[in-house]
């Protein structure tokens, strides 16, 4: 589904990745962990076509399609779906109307009829008590003045509404309690399946108690240094990241 | 070049909708203005003999004031020679009805979107269509005049109803209120009248469509309203002009009157002709609204999308003379390229408990500048009297300008004023979310601007709104920051 090689990122003239390599097939799980700064949410924002970042290497394939050819809102119709670490507000924008509009332009694109206005509010219906969110929440204005948990479960909430191919959880964990993230990462098993994949980014191995990853990669100093299963995001959070340090300067 | 650059390029080649003109027949007076120019127009219009004194009056004062320049707009020294006063298309006779009108003129219409022709208008709205000085169209008038509505031009009025005009012409703006006023005084040439008498709800929305067509034209309309005891209406303002090169003048006057317990909601969405990207050409834009609340438990509601004209100069104001009246100024002013707006209003508290609310929200685009004036008076007598303001600006880019001129000026100490302002950038960050969920960057900006404008967009009558909310996305279409 994904594949991508050699991948050299700069922003601002500074190189944060520096050749990245990594797979993902269709029904997989993976995790990227790593160190503040190592460049994990640089490879959630290249990905999804961020323009302040330059890729000066390498390439990305999604679906068979040149990913970085694409403009942010094209990745977005081909499946790609990155929930972000500090969700946006957009003040007087209601998430209702924000997500008919989204929902609606990506329909238009994957060649299917734009939803009117009864069977979206019929598709909420049914996407909600996936994610189980309030009503309310949605007519208030996108994000503003959502709490960390609110924010965050709206994101899954678009995540559900605009059924992605490929979804990529830019720390989601962090700024929620434990029972926030239970429910979040409820809604994301939920919404899993055989023919879409995920990437989940997160510092901690506490939320991949609950998103089960098949695979984990240790990103470092903007490469990928260390991968392996599970038990590779156990061991991390038994021995932190420095054994991992350690590991490459010894190279 | 920046991102933000480069989409603000892409932004300002959007070409301005409405810039066709017509050739139609006109009857026009010789460039210029002189006392003869005046009797010309007022002969034109068949008027009796105080109105042309009025006329004069006015004419003689205007040559006397000077035109103000405190406004935070620039633009060249206009030569008020060089403008015809008086154009109107060439009619046989004076149409009864909509059958007699020159095809021509209703085509001109339809082109806008405002059908004149009744069975097709489904949603309600009587017009009064107006192309440079006259009155071509108004529709609806038998029924409205079943219920005691009056709702004509204002050329047919003065023939009708000479005494209504001469009772309520100049009372809530004087002749000589200000430059502009003045000069519409001397000058107009037509415009709407509506009267709505005690006790009556009016069915349907009023409004009026006015078209500027003819070149070297100015327009120079009234509007008058007068909303009897227990009355209420709502009425509709829009208008558009041909793309010239050279600048056109409309300098317009809106008078409202409200009696005990009456309401008046008045709604503008003005798009005039606002000049081509490097800022030729355009509307300029100077116009003087005023309405009193005159008796008990009145209130008028202005609320206008300003997206036209290459300079706007207009503050639609309220007198709160009756106790416990209302007053209330909702806007939205959009700039974009080198248009320059310096708008708000003026709340005059006189009566006890009078309430004022004002809601500004300025969009500045490109390298325009965009003002809002607004003054809060509460008088000494305004026992309780109260104020809220809001003033909110979103900037796009960085060579755009937004200001604020609050002036707050109370005479007695149980008044309560509150006035709060922003100002904020539209962030490339929000733009990147909404292109991340599927939405393409003008759609995102549309969303974002609409969001902003949201609490002035919902006081807009629904037919309006949704027609508001497609000129402000048209009218920043690429010109992110």
């Amino acid at each position: 589904m994904l594949k991508i090689e050699n991948l050299h990122a700069s922003v601002e003239g500074k190189q944060i990745l520096k050749g990245i390599n990594l797979e993902v097939k269709a029904g997989e799980v993976h995790a990227i962990m790593g160190p503040n700064g190592s460049g994990k949410s640089t490879l959630a924002s290249v990905l999804a076509g961020r323009e302040e970042y330059e890729v000066t290497e390498g390439s990305v394939t999604f679906l068979n399609d040149d990913l970085l050819e694409l403009a942010p809102e094209e990745r977005a119709h081909a499946g790609i779906f990155l929930a972000f670490q500090y969700p946006i507000e957009i003040p007087g924008v209601s998430t209702t109307n924000f997500l008919k509009t989204a929902v609606n332009q990506t329909r238009e694109a994957r060649g299917l009829k734009a939803f009117d206005a009864v069977s979206f509010l019929k598709e909420m219906k049914e996407k909600m008590k996936l994610v189980d969110i309030d009503q309310a929440l949605l007519s208030r204005a996108l994000n503003e003045g959502f709490s960390g948990g609110e924010k965050k479960r709206n994101e899954i909430f678009q995540m559900a509404m605009l059924e992605p191919k490929l979804s990529i959880l830019d720390e989601t964990d962090s700024g929620l309690d434990i029972d926030a993230l239970k429910i979040v990462a409820d809604g994301v098993n939920k919404l899993k399946g055989p023919d879409n994949a995920s990437i989940v980014v997160t510092h901690y191995q506490r939320l991949l108690d609950y998103i089960v990853p098949d695979f984990v990669h240790v990103l470092y100093k903007g490469r990928i240094v260390k991968s392996g299963d599970k038990t590779l995001a156990l061991e991390l959070e038994e021995k932190g990241y420095d054994w991992i340090k350690e590991e490459v300067a010894a190279l | 070049m920046s991102k933000d650059d480069q989409i603000l390029e892409e932004f300002t080649s959007k070409e301005y909708e409405h810039g066709w003109s017509v050739d139609f027949e006109a009857d026009e007076a010789p460039l210029g203005i002189n006392e003869d120019i005046i009797r010309f127009i007022s002969a034109k219009k068949e008027e009796p003999e105080w109105l042309l004194e009025w006329r004069l009056k006015a004419f003689k004062k205007w040559t006397e004031m000077e035109e103000p320049r405190w406004p935070n707009v620039k633009y060249p020294e206009i030569d008020y020679q060089g403008v015809k006063y008086y154009s109107a298309p060439k009619q046989d006779k004076k149409p009864k009805s909509l059958d007699e009108v020159d095809p021509e003129l209703l085509k001109t219409f339809e082109r806008l979107g405002i059908s004149l022709t009744e069975q097709k208008r489904l949603t309600g709205i009587a017009v009064d269509a107006v192309i440079d000085s006259v009155s071509v169209a108004t529709t609806f008038k038998e029924t409205l005049s079943e219920l005691g509505i009056i709702f004509c031009s204002f050329s047919e009025a003065v023939q009708e109803h000479p005494e209504l005009i001469k009772k309520y012409l100049g009372s809530v703006v004087p002749a000589t209120d200000n430059y502009f006023a003045a000069l519409n005084s001397a000058v107009f040439s037509d415009g709407s009248f509506c009267y709505i008498p005690t006790g009556v709800r009016c069915p349907m929305e009023l409004s009026t469509y006015f078209r500027i067509n003819a070149a070297n034209t100015g327009q120079f309309e009234r509007t008058l309203i007068v909303a009897e005891e227990g009355s209420y209406v709502s009425y509709l303002e829009g208008c558009t002009a041909p793309m010239r090169d050279e600048n056109q003048l409309h300098a317009a006057v809106v008078e409202i009157y409200a009696a005990k317990d009456a309401e008046v909601k008045y709604s503008t969405v003005q798009n005039w002709y606002p000049g081509d990207k490097e800022g030729k050409g355009g509307i300029y834009n100077f116009v003087t609204k005023r309405g009193i609340c005159a008796g008990d438990n009145s209130k008028i509601s202005w609320t206008q999308v300003e997206t036209g004209s290459a300079v706007t100069w207009k503050y639609p104001s309220c007198i709160l003379k009756g106790d416990n009246s209302q007053g209330e100024f909702y806007s939205v002013a959009v700039t974009n390229n080198y248009q320059q707006a310096d708008t708000g209003t003026k709340m005059i508290h006189i009566g006890k408990n009078t309430k004022s609310r004002i809601v500004s929200k300025g969009i500045s685009a490109g390298k325009s500048q965009n003002s809002y004036r607004g003054q809060v008076q509460i008088m000494k007598r305004a026992e309780n009297a109260r104020n809220f303001s809001q003033c909110d600006s979103l900037l796009m880019g960085d060579k755009c300008g937004a200001h604020t001129f609050p002036y707050i000026d109370v005479e007695n100490n149980s008044a309560q004023v509150e006035h709060e302002a922003t100002t904020s950038k539209i962030g490339e960050d929000q733009i990147f979310y909404c292109q991340q969920r599927g939405i393409d960057e003008e759609s995102a900006v549309a969303l974002i601007v609409n969001g902003f404008a949201k609490e002035v967009m919902s006081k807009l009558p629904m037919e309006f709104a949704v027609e508001a909310q497609k000129l402000l996305a048209l009218t920043l279409e690429g010109s992110v920051g």
